[in-house]
């Protein structure tokens, strides 16, 4: 058990009569990059939402640092550490890039209630550095309802960056994009991972891109834990291979 | 024992309106999602033409086919008008929509003045039905019987309807899933009609059915309002089960709660409001709506940007016309610009909210008139001085949106609309029941400014401060930290709150602040007429600032003060016209169909890249 990582122990949820997931449990040491694969409906965003404290579990604990997650606001777990990006992008289309992601430090900053400053010339250049880092520098002035889907997804990840995390969690960070795109924002990624120390959790249905940058991979079906393991072991299960011959997942 | 029994009968009759047009407002809700306004007036219309038909067709048969009759035509005269306004705009945003609804409102209310006259007409007791029976020693009237008969056949024959015939499970599935509609392969087109019609027969039906006890009054479509607003939310939006129960439980928590403390009824349902929205948010029988983004509908905003040279230049060109203009303007135009600003402030405190808040609040008169009461009743009770009392208008109504705004802003869309309508209808009842604080209908009178701020000009330049300042003061604070924050939460809901914002609370601030300009509004509106009365405070108070800020165009800053003045100078012209509202209801309809960007919009597309505003991208 890792003192410093994420440890989430028998989580639960149903939706009325649908269990979407059902006794989970894994460890996310520190520095890592666990992906959390399965079909269609496995309970991978449920299992997201309920770490970042959008969903409560009908039961079971979620320990970061040794904090209990379960219980706390999306914002107080926010506040220890946790960032994220969504399945489908959440940015503010009416903003600009570079506001989008002053919009986080803003809140980092504990700005929010402030009714004199311009918000726009606050934490300019700590935004600009953060997109420096995504490679989103050039397009900083251009408001997000007009973006390219990849380049969304790479404001989305300047955003999470925003407030320091320690824990990333990425919610198919690269659907929706080019293969070449992919290839460039997990490269990125792995990047900002050895460059921070953080640890990130994602979800991804694109094999290549899971198993050539995962650490370490669990296997989520209809809610259940069938495997876990390196690449190299997930690669072989039995029960893995069931799941994904024949349905294949682009 | 007897006594009780009756009581609760009457209760359970008087709960017939109430669930008979607060259903047909839920299902035609439910498959369309339009909360259609005109539902009140369909209500009245029900009333008249049920009178008219009584007076032609005798008897205990004739009287029951009257009532129908009416509801038929209704239902008729909303298919005609769902079919020429309401099928072009099933896929704008909510907000036309309902501005849609509001000009048939209008015409409606001419129609019926021109047709029945302006008094209230008292309907002839039913045949057959006019006399009482005694329950255990106490009389019960034999037509309260028949109402309670009729809520029952009605409920009995929607569940009927949606259970056993193929229509009726169709209108449940579009209820249900909207998408299903088009896979199912049935025509949506007639589908939506149709549940137009029926929703509308129910309303007419329980205003027809009305006639005997209450007769036909004109301010009966606004009157009923409030109430099925109230009977919505709680029983929840769509279910026809949840209105019959809400209905129910309005009406005899009046019966009752009128023998323990008769001034005690509009509080009531407003704490059996307020809890039931605390313990079950969507209402008894409601499901909670898809979460998703709050309000925003259509292409995105542009981002924000200072304005630019030429915009500043012409700010500051109109600003120094309105300076000068005492010099040369007579008192009368003066009075006019004084409204023009007034109003301005009001509607851009509702722009403020609803545009880039994405809060469209439906009852902000409760603010403008609960600020300009504040300072009404400060004045009258305490004798502070103007200075002081001038102050009270935006704090009193500051904590007063921030009680209201509380409940609102845990709801989003519709729901959220809904309910500022509701709390703004019950702070409208109770300053007109409230006589003895308020004055009632009679309102308060001989609130003016001190002395210094006697002349026409001197309050000018005080209204010309303090309004302009505030819409100043609102637009700068869309630039700030907060006015960021409160966008954010619009555009995005989920990434906010993962960024750490708190949501709720944001848009509960934000609510409040704008409120706090209305009210501000109020205290100069109070000062400038020298009186209040409740209408200030009214439904179609607050329709005439959303009117405005359609007006003007939503998506951009300036909408809201051009939208105002153009309003009230309109206003001004046409209503001394005979058939105003029927101008202006048109009017309203002409904009939503035809430029529904608003005047600032038409402007900004045509001149924007001129003057610096449109960034192209
Ligand atoms: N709010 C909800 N209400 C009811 N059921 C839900 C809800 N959210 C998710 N579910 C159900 O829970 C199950 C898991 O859904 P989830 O979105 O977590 O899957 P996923 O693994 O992320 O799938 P995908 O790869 O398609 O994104 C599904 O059966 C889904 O229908
Ligand atoms: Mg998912």
């Amino acid at each position: 058990m890792t003192d410093m990582g994420l440890a989430v122990r028998s989580l639960e949820k149903s939706f009325g009569g649908v269990i979407a997931v059902n006794n989970l449990n894994f460890d996310l040491p520190v520095g890592q990059l666990l992906a959390l694969i399965g079909p269609n409906g496995a309970g991978k965003s449920t299992s997201f939402n309920i770490l970042n404290g959008q969903l409560k579990p009908t039961s079971g604990t979620v320990k970061f640092k040794g904090v209990e997650l379960v219980g706390l606001s999306p914002k107080e777990i926010w506040r220890h550490g946790v960032g994220r990006t969504f399945q489908i992008t959440a940015t503010y289309a009416s903003m600009t890039v570079c506001e989008n992601v002053q919009m986080a430090l803003l809140s980092y900053h504990r700005r929010l209630y402030s009714l004199l400053p311009i918000a726009a010339r606050l934490y300019r250049e700590e935004a600009l550095a953060l997109l420096e880092h995504v490679g989103m520098v050039d397009q900083e002035n251009r408001p997000c309802s007009v973006l390219a889907y990849g380049d969304l997804k790479r404001v989305e990840l300047a955003v999470a960056l925003a407030n320091n995390p320690t824990l990333l969690l990425m919610d198919e960070p690269t659907a929706g994009m080019a293969p070449k795109e992919r290839i460039e924002l997990m490269a990125l990624t792995n990047k900002i991972v050895n460059e921070r120390g953080i640890s990130v959790l994602f979800t991804e249905h694109d094999m290549d891109v899971v198993f050539t940058h995962a650490d370490r991979i669990i296997v989520l079906d209809r809610g259940t834990l069938v495997a876990e393991g390196t690449p190299e072991e997930v690669r072989n299960d039995e029960h893995v291979r069931r799941i994904y011959l024949g349905s294949h997942h682009a | 024992m007897g006594f009780y029994i009756v009581q609760f009968l009457t209760g359970l009759s008087s709960a017939s309106a109430l669930f008979l047009v607060a259903s047909g407002l839920s299902i035609i809700f439910g498959v369309t999602r339009i909360v259609n306004f005109t539902h009140g007036s369909f209500y009245m219309l029900g009333a008249f033409i049920a009178y008219s038909l009584v007076g032609v067709l005798d008897g205990f048969f004739g009287f029951w086919i009257s009532v129908i009759l009416s509801a038929m035509a209704v239902g008729l005269i909303a298919v005609l008008m769902e079919m020429l306004i309401l099928r072009r705009i099933y896929q704008a945003p909510e907000l036309f929509q309902l501005v849609a609804t509001f000009g048939p409102i209008l015409i409606i209310q001419d129609l019926a003045l021109d047709i029945w006259g302006p008094e209230d007409l008292f309907g002839a007791s039913a045949p057959g039905m006019d006399g009482a029976i005694t329950i255990m020693g106490t009389p019960m009237p034999e037509y309260d019987l028949a109402l309670i008969a009729l809520s029952a056949v009605v409920l009995g024959g929607l569940w009927l309807l949606f259970n056993k015939t193929r229509w009726g499970t169709l209108v449940r599935a579009a209820t249900e899933d909207r998408d299903m509609i088009s896979a199912l392969g049935v025509n949506q087109k007639w589908l939506f009609t149709g549940v137009f019609f029926l929703g509308s027969f129910l309303a007419a039906l329980g205003g027809a059915a009305q006639v005997p006890k209450g007769g036909a009054s004109l301010i009966m479509d606004f009157e009923i309002l409030a109430p099925i607003f109230v009977v919505v939310v709680i029983g929840g939006m769509g279910s026809i089960p949840g209105a019959f129960m809400a209905a129910l439980l309005i009406s005899e928590l009046n019966v009752f709660g009128i023998l323990v403390w008769p001034e005690s009824t509009l509080v009531l349902m407003f704490l059996v409001m307020a809890v039931v929205l605390i313990l079950r948010p969507w209402g008894l029988f409601g499901k909670p709506e898809a979460p998703g983004q709050h309000g925003q509908v259509g292409a995105p905003e542009q981002p924000y940007r200072p304005l630019s040279r030429k915009a500043n230049t012409l700010f500051a060109a109109v600003l120094g016309l309105l300076l000068v203009l005492p010099v040369f303007a007579s008192d009368f135009s003066l009075v006019l610009v004084m409204d023009m600003v007034v109003l301005s402030l009001f509607a851009a405190s509702i722009h403020f909210l609803m545009g880039p808040g994405g809060m469209v609040s439906f009852g902000h008169a409760a603010y403008f008139g609960g600020g300009a009461y504040a300072v009404a009743l400060i004045t009258s009770h305490f004798e502070l001085p103007m200075e002081v009392a001038f102050f009270m208008g935006p704090l009193g109504a500051c904590a007063l949106a921030l009680l209201f705004g509380w409940f609102c802003v845990r709801r989003s869309g519709v729901y959220l609309a809904m309910l500022t309508l509701a709390f703004a209808q019950v702070a409208w009842s109770v300053v007109f029941q409230w006589g003895e604080l308020t004055g009632g209908d009679d309102g308060i009178i001989g609130i003016w400014p001190s002395p210094w701020l006697g002349s026409k000009a001197a309050y000018y330049y005080f209204t010309l401060f303090f309004g302009v300042g505030g819409i100043m003061v609102l637009r700068r604070t869309l630039f700030t930290p907060f006015g960021y924050a409160m966008r954010a939460c619009r555009d995005s809901a989920l990434r906010s709150a993962s960024i750490g914002i708190d949501v709720n609370r944001q848009q509960w601030l934000a609510f409040a602040f704008s409120g706090a300009l209305a009210g501000l509004a109020g205290s100069l509106f109070v000062y400038s007429k020298g009186s209040i009365f409740p209408d200030e405070m009214s439904l179609a108070r607050s329709f005439d600032g959303l009117i405005m800020v359609l007006l003007g165009g939503v998506k951009t800053l300036a909408g809201p003060v051009a939208g105002a003045s153009a309003f009230t100078w309109l206003d001004d012209v046409i209503s001394r016209l005979d058939y105003w509202r029927v101008i202006l209801g048109s009017l309203i309809i002409l904009i939503v169909l035809a430029f529904p960007q608003g005047i600032a919009g038409f402007f900004r597309e045509r001149f924007g890249v001129w003057f610096g505003q449109e960034t192209d991208t």
